[in-house]
């Protein structure tokens, strides 16, 4: 591995989001947006309080899930990353790089979703702003991390796509949002405990709830961070040198 | 005469179907060597074993006394693709400053291997255009001008110059044939047979075979044809060796 390479790979997929406004557009101004919109669906603070803090912690998650898949699958079928497999990088340094790089990005997200639902939304969340934008982060963080992984298993742009609801929609329907986890069938409440969102929408809540940093908070944001660990390492197997 | 790559008994097999069948090969150092073919032949194949991209089902394949894609190799070949094999969404010099990066030189050094590259493929003008803004053939260009980057002892080029103008294509080969002339190992594949006259080395490939290893003079020569396009259909109709 080599700081160097891992850094200069993290420039490289900033400067080529940089030269695409549009998707840049879309990450930073989407989430919020959706955030704003719900506001207006449930004209109840109650409700709205309640879930939007949990939406920070699944809206950065399924966008850069989306992004990095992408990105990295066009890494694989325009020959890009057959060039760089015969230089002298590790695969630790792509892998990473594309992290560091979508970690920037998600930072960016989270702190203007989170200071859009905070500051003009006057949502409250007794955690703060920093706890917030942690929870927010590190889910981004697991998004970039399945991404990475899932697209070795895509062979074009479609079926990266389609992944998203195969993969990312059964998390969203058990974590909670929805129904309460303990009023769900016991296979799915199962099913929930392995999902990494779950941890993620958990994390969320603590914050909401508590003013104070609580080890459940430690737990769940631990347990997200392992996943997104584990993805990456996951991710830099699928990167062979020799097919 | 020095020996850069050594090829005994080398087979690959996709889907049971032979890609490579038994190659034999011994290619000269600091020459053109062309692995001419029609499309589906099994040179790309043979690049891609070369680089140490492509598993083998058997055989051996040494590049400078190393087994193929050996990580010591890495750096002092460079491998340019079929396909464009850099990043349409950044300028020509972000492209080629990245790769530098990625073959471990320093930041120092890199503008001034990107600017002497950049006059060698004749895209100084372009230097700050996106890539994919560019035409065919300055996208080829750059795309050569990554694999000229580093000062590679060996090129691997796949088909570098296909749906580039014969102006063009006249102009890349005086500088093939200029690296060449400072010690450079090139090996250059293409399915165009009136490109073998310019190669000091050729391989004629056809069905995963070598038909036939020899200079042009000698191909032309042993098979009583004019032309190599000639010789090449002789020796499909005929024995598989000249005589």
């Amino acid at each position: 591995m080599s700081p160097r390479k891992t850094s200069a790979t993290s420039r490289r997929v900033l400067a080529q989001l940089r030269h695409d406004p549009r998707t840049l557009g879309l990450l930073f101004v989407v989430p919020p947006v959706l955030i704003t919109v719900l506001k207006y669906v449930f004209q109840n603070d109650l409700v709205f309080d309640h879930l939007a803090p949990m939406l920070l912690g699944i809206f950065p998650m399924v966008m850069m899930f989306l992004v990095t898949s992408i990105a990295t699958l066009r890494e694989r079928t325009n020959g890009t990353l057959e060039r760089l497999m015969t230089m002298p990088m590790g695969k630790v340094d792509f892998i990473l790089g594309y992290a560091a790089a979508f970690s920037v990005v998600a930072l960016l997200q989270a702190s203007i979703a989170t200071g859009v639902m905070l500051g003009l939304l006057h949502v409250t969340v007794l955690g703060g702003t920093l706890a917030t934008i942690i929870g927010a982060v590190l889910a981004a963080f697991l998004g970039t991390a399945l991404g990475l992984f899932v697209s070795a298993f895509a062979a074009n742009e479609f079926q990266a796509v389609q992944f998203m609801p195969a993969f990312i929609l059964p998390q969203l329907l058990v974590c909670g949002l929805f129904v309460a986890r303990t009023q769900m069938a016991k296979l799915l409440q199962w099913l929930a405990d392995i999902f990494p969102l779950t941890y993620s929408v958990d994390a969320m809540k603590q914050i909401t709830d508590h003013r104070n940093w609580t080890g459940a908070l430690t737990r769940d944001l631990l347990v997200v961070l392992a996943y997104a660990i584990a993805a990456l390492l996951l991710g830099s197997l699928t990167i062979r040198r020799s097919t | 005469m020095e020996t850069a790559i050594t090829v005994k008994g080398l087979s690959v097999v996709y889907d049971g179907f032979k890609a490579l069948d038994d190659v034999d090969l011994e290619l000269p150092a600091s020459k053109i060597t062309g692995f001419i073919g029609p499309s589906g032949a099994g040179k790309t194949t043979l690049i891609r074993v070369l680089v140490g991209r492509q598993k083998i089902a058997g055989g051996t394949a040494t590049v400078f006394g190393r087994a193929a894609g050996s990580a010591k190799l890495r750096g002092q070949f460079s491998y340019m693709t079929q396909s464009l094999s850099v990043y349409p969404d950044l300028t020509v010099r972000e492209n080629l400053s990245y790769f530098a990066r990625m073959l471990g030189m320093r930041r120092a050094d890199v503008k001034a291997a990107v600017t002497s590259v950049l006059q060698q493929v004749d895209l100084m003008p372009q230097s700050a255009q996106i890539v994919g803004s560019l035409s065919g053939g300055q996208k080829q260009r750059t795309s050569l001008g990554v694999a000229l980057l580093g000062d590679p002892e060996l090129l691997f080029l796949d088909e570098p110059t296909v749906g580039l103008d014969p102006v063009l294509r006249e102009e890349l080969w005086l500088l093939f044939r200029a690296l060449a002339a400072k010690g450079k190992t090139i090996i250059v594949s293409s399915h165009v047979m009136d490109e073998a006259d310019r190669c000091d080395d050729l391989v004629l490939i056809r069905g995963g075979k070598v038909l036939a290893h020899a200079s042009p003079q000698k191909l032309c020569e042993t098979t009583h044809s004019q032309t190599i396009e000639e010789a090449f259909v002789k020796l499909v109709g005929g024995s598989n060796e000249p005589a």
